[in-house]
């Protein structure tokens, strides 16, 4: 069973003359367990795309189903975890809490929500820094607490939206080598959005390859190449490869 | 308050103090903070001590600060009696106004029908002088009743209280929001833990205002007539006879008063928002 199916999904902002076409279209069968990036120019629909998985946002055309599921049951099952572009943190809670968050409206017990928050800072690595508001933290560390509240609750599919666009390069290439053990750990599926072509390469079995206005989903590129991935991967001659071709798919419906 | 981390926040976070420590060194940090004040309010006593000697300007246009001084230790007992009467009807007004606001509050966000309704009529109200119907409520309530003043300080305290509350629960961030309904979180949830915690710094700040109005609107309640044993009615009478140190030992009783219940709902608001200390006291400086 495909854990996402985007059929003929469009969808349209606005009314009269500040209608934005926003996605034009989309076809799209996601595997479960599978990983798959979406990237596109900026503007091109990706966040608008994962809000329609994650009914945050109703598609205008066209049906979507969650683990053979309509979205909103999907979600009323809890069965996905969001990171936002945005870190979104509850500035009123310290990083443990943020994490614990999920699990407190799951209405899970103070004692096995306090381990598992533990576990996810742990994770990250911002354990020492549990205790810490929101504000005491750096953008990329934000980002990183909203990861481990996303995976608080082990939900089976993870839709992250430029998850590490605030990160340095060497935080960034840990996250993503840590994001693919757990991924590889848990067979979870995951969608993930990023602008960096190196990064949904290194990363994902696919990269779904967006143009703009309307966003439409131009190419599929299958990486191919082998999990685990590495340092070996970064520096392979078939990594280069599937870049070059990630970016000449970008080129071509500019 | 946004979520957006402000770069000097981060730069200071991990040299500063957690939230709710007193360390030595934020303590002579605080010394130094209010140093200056103290400072500028001695040198303005001496300035208007020296300027009525040099004057030599009449009394009963102008005390001197070590007359109001002698007097006020004199006439202790009576301006303690007059104090404690306006800081019962200050505070007995202060918490059913919030008490009342709050519940206004949490009906008004909670129904948009009735915040379109009542909004308006709420931001209208608060612009009118309400301490003109102090001596309406003197003739409901009798003039010597607490319930009269308290009545006024009540109403004054109402509406800004109400006003700021219903902004802070419905002035959410859109991202929080989007962020509960992906959690599939019942609205309870979304209140408690969004709304309610949003609203509080709105809550505050009115409530810091509505503190310093509170003494004020008592005190000018009683004006209109009261129990002899009440600052408004004290001041009046002793001005009214030219007893000008009297008056301002009255006065003083009243800044006092009215310091020290903006010094208690500043306490509470540090205690109600552990997070938000440390973040106010990097804008102060
Ligand atoms: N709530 C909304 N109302 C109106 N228009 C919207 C809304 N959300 C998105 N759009 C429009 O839809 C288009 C796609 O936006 P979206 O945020 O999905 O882009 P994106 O690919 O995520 O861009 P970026 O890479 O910059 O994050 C944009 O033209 C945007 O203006
Ligand atoms: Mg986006």
């Amino acid at each position: 069973m495909s854990a996402v199916e985007i059929r003929g999904v469009g969808k349209t902002f606005g009314r009269g003359a500040g209608v934005v076409e926003a996605l034009q279209n989309i076809n799209l069968s996601i595997e479960t367990g599978e990983f798959v990036s979406l990237i596109g120019p900026s503007g091109c629909g990706k966040s608008t795309l994962l809000r329609l998985v994650g009914d945050l946002l109703a598609p205008s055309t066209g049906t979507l189903t969650v683990g053979g599921k309509t979205p909103h049951a999907a979600r009323e099952d809890r069965d996905y975890g969001m990171v936002f572009q945005k870190a979104t943190l509850l500035d009123w809670r310290t990083v443990r809490r943020n994490v614990e968050l999920p699990l407190e409206i799951m209405g899970i017990d103070g004692e096995e929500r306090q381990s598992r928050a533990a576990e996810m800072l742990a994770l990250v690595g911002l354990s020492e820094f549990a205790g810490h508001y929101p504000w005491q933290l750096s953008g990329g560390m934000q980002q990183r607490v909203a990861i481990a509240r996303a995976l608080s609750f082990e939900p089976s599919l993870l839709l992250m939206d430029e998850p590490f666009g605030a990160l340095d390069e060497m935080t960034r290439e840990a996250m993503q080598d840590e994001l693919l053990r757990i991924w590889e750990r848990t067979k979870r599926t995951v969608i993930f959005v990023t602008h960096s072509i190196p990064e949904a390469v290194f990363l994902s079995q696919r990269v779904a390859v967006m143009s703009r206005r309307p966003g439409r989903i131009s190419r599929v590129v299958d990486v191919g190449l082998p999990y685990p991935r590495d340092e070996d991967t970064r520096e392979d001659q078939g990594f280069y490869d599937k870049i070059t071709e990630v970016r000449e798919a970008l080129r071509e419906h500019e | 308050m946004t979520s957006e981390p402000h770069d000097r926040d981060v730069l200071t976070a991990f040299e500063g103090d957690l939230p709710g420590t007193v360390t030595p060194s934020a303590l002579r940090r605080r010394i130094k903070r209010y140093l200056p004040a103290l400072v500028l309010a001695f040198l303005v006593l001496v300035a208007w001590e020296v300027l009525v000697r040099v004057f030599n300007v009449q009394e009963f246009i102008l005390a001197k600060p070590s007359e109001i001084y002698a007097t006020f230790l004199d006439e202790f007992d009576t301006v303690v009696e007059a104090g404690w009467t306006t800081l019962r009807e200050a505070v007995l007004g202060l918490v059913l106004g919030t008490l009342f606001g709050v519940l206004a509050a949490l009906a008004t966000a909670r129904w948009s029908g009735i915040r379109e309704g009542v909004m308006p009529f709420a931001v209208a109200a608060n612009s009118i002088p309400i301490l003109a119907l102090a001596p309406i409520a003197n003739q409901w309530f009798g003039l010597t009743s607490l319930t009269a003043k308290a009545a006024v300080v009540a109403v004054i305290v109402f509406f800004p209280v109400m006003i700021n509350t219903v902004r802070g629960l419905t002035e959410v961030d859109a991202g929080e929001l989007e962020l509960m309904r992906a959690l599939a979180a019942p609205p309870r949830d979304v209140v408690t833990r969004v709304r309610l915690p949003n609203a509080l710094p709105y809550f505050f700040s009115a409530l810091k205002v509505a503190a310093a109005l509170a003494v004020i609107g008592a005190i000018v309640a009683e004006y209109f007539g009261g129990r002899t044993a009440s600052l408004g009615f004290y001041i009046t009478q002793q001005a009214g006879a030219f007893k000008f140190a009297e008056a301002w030992s009255g006065i003083i009783v009243g800044s006092v008063l009215g310091i020290a219940i903006y010094a208690f709902v500043l306490g509470l608001e540090r205690w109600a928002m552990p997070w938000h200390v440390s973040l106010r006291a990097a804008d102060d400086r």
